[in-house]
């Protein structure tokens, strides 16, 4: 690693509470949202938001270990959000 | 210097992609809408912000990791939004009542394919 730069505080900050606010919106939608699909996509949503936090706390305490966690969540979601639409799919044919 | 502008830029606007995502998630009137809103946006500011991590790291680690997660996230977004969004029209979740065409449901053998115990024939789309 050559001579890292730290990024200002303000930026990471700025992205944090971004995310959250994301992250409380999906929240709402997952709770509230009066359909099955409703609530998959807002969970899908929200595993995106954990990736985006991870890699700003990685670029935050200049640790890219952390970046590890989004390859994991990014694999993990997709066969979580297929199973689902998989497991509708059955509930409608029978 | 400017490397750090152009790492604060990428990380800013991924987050901020990530927020429209979510205000979209909230804001619009249907499923089908929402899950617009809530498959591409976010694709869009993952890119962003492992783009700014990739170029704030500038190790090979970092950078592969990024391309990896990239091109596994746009891959995967168009199945599994695809696959959500198939059954919501099988369930026949509402279509919001000024959406103009929906030519699936017009489709003559639409909805009636396989029981579950069946796997030989396919539901044509």
């Amino acid at each position: 690693m050559n001579a890292i730069v730290n990024i200002p505080e303000w930026v990471t900050l700025a992205c944090m509470v971004m995310l959250a606010l994301a992250l409380l919106l999906s929240l709402f939608r997952l709770i509230k949202g009066p359909t099955m699909p409703d609530r998959i996509v807002a969970l899908d949503l929200t595993a995106a938001l954990c990736m985006g936090f991870a890699i700003i706390y990685a670029v935050d305490t200049n640790q890219e270990r952390y970046l590890d966690i989004t390859a994991i969540v990014a694999l993990v979601i997709f066969i979580g959000t297929v199973a689902f639409a998989t497991y509708l799919k059955k509930k409608y044919y029978d | 210097m400017i490397n750090t502008i152009i790492i604060a830029a990428l990380l800013l606007g991924g987050a901020f992609f990530s927020l429209l995502a979510a205000i979209g998630i909230v804001r619009f009137p249907d499923f089908y809408t929402r899950m617009h809103a809530a498959t591409k946006a976010p694709a869009f500011g993952i890119l962003l912000l492992q783009t700014g991590a990739a170029i704030h790291f500038a190790s090979i680690y970092a950078i592969g990791i990024s391309l990896m997660v990239i091109v596994f996230i746009f891959l995967t977004a168009p199945v599994s939004s695809h696959a959500i969004s198939r059954v919501a029209h099988l369930l026949k979740i509402e279509i919001w009542d000024k959406t103009s065409m929906d030519e699936l449901a017009s489709h003559q053998d639409y909805g009636k394919g396989k029981s579950s115990t069946d796997d030989t024939t396919t539901p044509k789309d």
